[in-house]
């Protein structure tokens, strides 16, 4: 288990760093740079000049490279390992440092202060939409199949694919309309920005449940339905498959009560393939967020990603980028492990 | 000499049916998935027909009448837009911010949704395939390096990827290349309005679950007897591999495909809405939502036509691959 851990987690660093250099060199050989407009005018040469220089984007691109890696100072006790000018006003201290750099477009920010001060907010809506997500669906799905072909099932089906079938590009401005213009139920757009505050992923004493889940109730709501309709398909989908199993009928024979059957037996089963899905779907809610924060206006690390890339901000787009892939990776570990849980014909070590 | 007649008892008592004619009736019986079928077919004539029922152009901008909507609309709008809102019955479902008419953008936005559906499936379905058939034949080390390659891509977060691509396209697009072999790629991307770039970033990226499933399908059927057979008689790999397996694998591959496609259209619309989609002024339904989406407190009713489009569509591919899928390949049935 702890060698299937570990290896996995060195199987990580290939991606990792793969994701690194082609976003590295792909951003540095887009045309254009992050000091060609400043709002809408263009910025005089010798100025661009002044801050390509500040930020290191003057030296070749492999020198960058080294100096975003393991810092521009890099030194041995008292040996300069690397000649990468020490006393450069930007100086990071390198990915492998935990240091993702200054901002190019945010003055006086490092991507780091981007990321801590975003990525509370996009977590919290991400994990309380796959949470909802789950909550509706699973339900749904386990009702669907133990009742099938009854009305119940055939709605819960027909609600399902129109689940999937409506984007959150959608579903988020319907939702506005709905019940924050229309009704007036909830607020549009002021999650994170009126107390209470998520600016950690702390609460402090005193934390005002009811506001936060007034503000955070459209975003998520946004967010979960599709994956409820999502889980909710694979759900039925599996355990109807399951429960015409050998091992079911056998479960069946000795006489074990039918929610034993259903419960302890069917069901760890049937939870396969929505485990399976959790894992890219992680990657999917990076598209989802960035879309509800979009919608919404919540000050999230969605948003930040979009913005950075129109603004050519490297720094932060490979931050962010990065911070994607490492949440990504990991959800398929655990997705992996999970899987050994479930079913115990599943051997990690393969 | 003429054939005797055979006696009544040998003959079938009904005609015999293919599999296919019966995988066919049972679609039919699908009410959904031909109803869905029928709506895609609609949406499909409406975006090779849009010249002929809309205006015509999708860019015209009349600043006289920007936001405008017509009388029948009002009561989609909240209380008192009668007294902010322009009135014009010129538009069918009226026009958006910058006097455009919304019917005929959301008619031209199906364009680029089917054609991203179309060229974004056969792209994945294509390389996919091949790769998988490749690898799966052939199996060995071959097989074992074309995996890992796989399995290597699919730990990469895509969407990332696809954005990356797009904004490099967009730039080298926006500043132009030095002539030769770029240069033509750009002129091609100006004159489909930006959809080409759009496919090669979505198709670069999707065969890899199609490769997967195939290579899955392949090795299931390769070891069959008329496979064996075929080799017995001395036939080439080649012949083996399109004239044996392939037709064997294309069922369930296209019904996978299918079922990817809402998949496709989200992406573009995604794409699209965070600017990295189309060229202005090329409508695509995402663009059309996120320009509606601001504004949706005062006109709501730009919101709808790009909203239900999108929804009705990928709704129909749903329904359809569902449908597909049931009919076709009842062992992949939910």
């Amino acid at each position: 288990m702890l060698r299937f851990i570990i290896r996995r987690v060195l199987g990580f660093i290939p991606v990792l760093l793969a994701v690194i250099i082609v976003t590295f060199f792909l951003a540095r050989i887009i045309p254009g740079g992050p000091f060609d407009f400043i709002g809408d005018k263009s910025l005089p040469p010798s100025v661009v000049k002044n801050l390509e220089a500040k930020y290191h984007l003057d030296w070749p691109a492999w020198k960058q490279f080294i100096s975003y890696m393991v810092g521009d100072e890099w030194k041995i006790g008292s040996f300069t390992v690397f000649d990468l000018d020490p006393n450069a006003p930007a100086h990071s201290y390198g990915v492998l440092r935990g240091d993702l750099g200054p901002s190019f477009r945010y003055r006086g920010q490092t991507v780091n202060d981007i990321i801590g001060r975003t990525f509370p907010l996009s977590a919290q809506l991400g994990v309380m939409a796959i949470i909802l997500g789950l909550v509706i669906g699973i339900p749904a799905g386990i009702i669907s199949a133990l009742k099938q072909n009854s009305w119940l099932d055939y709605t819960a089906t027909f609600v399902a694919v129109l689940g999937v079938s409506i984007p959150s590009l959608v579903m988020a401005p319907l939702l506005i309309w709905i019940f924050s213009i229309e009704l007036g139920w909830f607020p549009a757009a002021t999650w994170g920005a009126k107390p209470p505050y998520i600016q950690n992923m702390f609460l402090t004493p005193g934390f005002d449940w009811g506001n936060y889940f007034i503000h955070a109730a459209m975003p998520v709501f946004a967010l979960g339905t599709g994956l409820s309709a999502t889980f909710a398909r694979l759900m039925r989908a599996s355990l109807l498959q399951v429960i015409r199993e050998d091992y079911i009928r056998t479960a069946r024979a000795k006489g074990l009560h039918e929610r034993v059957v259903i419960y302890r037996h069917a069901l760890k089963n049937g939870l396969i393939p929505v485990v399976t899905v959790i894992g890219p779907m992680f990657a999917g809610l990076i598209t989802g967020t960035l879309v509800i924060e979009q919608i919404f206006g919540l000050n999230g690390m969605g948003k930040h990603f979009v913005q950075s890339i129109t603004n050519r901000d490297y720094a932060v787009v490979l931050g962010t980028i990065l911070v994607y892939t490492i949440i990504l990776v990991f959800s398929n570990l655990l997705v992996d492990l999970a899987y050994g849980w479930l079913d115990p014909r599943i051997r990690l070590d393969a | 000499m003429a054939v005797a007649e055979l006696p009544a008892h040998t003959q079938l008592a009904r005609k015999p049916r293919s599999l296919m004619s019966d995988s066919i009736n049972r679609l039919r019986k699908n009410k959904l998935a031909v109803g869905s079928i029928v709506v895609l077919i609609l949406i499909m004539v409406a975006a090779v027909f849009a010249p002929y029922i809309t205006t015509g152009d999708f860019a015209k901008q009349d600043l006289m009448a920007n936001n405008a909507i017509p009388h029948w609309m009002l009561f989609l709008m909240p209380k008192g837009a009668e007294n902010y809102v322009r009135f014009s019955d010129k538009f069918i479902i009226g026009a958006d911010d910058l006097g455009r008419d919304l019917w005929t953008r959301t008619v031209y936005g199906a364009r680029i949704s089917l054609a991203v559906a179309i060229v974004a499936s056969t792209v994945s379905l294509l390389v996919g395939t091949v790769y998988g058939l490749i690898s799966g034949y052939v199996g060995g080390k071959v097989d074992t390096i074309m995996m890992r390659i796989v399995d290597f891509l699919y730990g990469f977060p895509f969407l990332i990827v696809v954005i990356l691509l797009q904004t490099y396209f967009k730039a080298v697009a926006r500043r132009g290349v030095g002539g030769g072999f770029g240069q033509a790629m750009v002129s091609i991307n100006e004159s489909m309005g930006g959809m080409f770039f759009l496919f090669i970033a979505i198709g670069l990226v999707n065969w890899i679950g199609m490769a997967r499933i195939a290579r899955g399908q392949v090795l299931s059927i390769r070891r069959k007897e008329f496979v064996e057979a075929a080799k017995a008689v001395g036939a080439p790999d080649i012949r083996i591999i399109f004239r044996h397996i392939l037709p064997n694998i294309v069922g369930p591959l296209i019904v996978v495909e299918t079922l990817a496609i809402p998949g496709y259209i989200f992406l573009e619309a995604f794409l699209s809405f965070i600017g990295l989609g189309v060229d202005a002024p090329t409508p695509s339904w995402g663009i059309m939502i996120s320009e509606a989406a601001p504004g949706i407190r005062t006109y709501p009713n730009q919101l709808l036509p790009p909203a239900l489009a999108l929804t009705i569509t990928t709704l129909a591919f749903n329904f359809m691959g569902d449908g597909l899928r049931d009919a076709f390949d009842p062992r992949l049935k939910e």
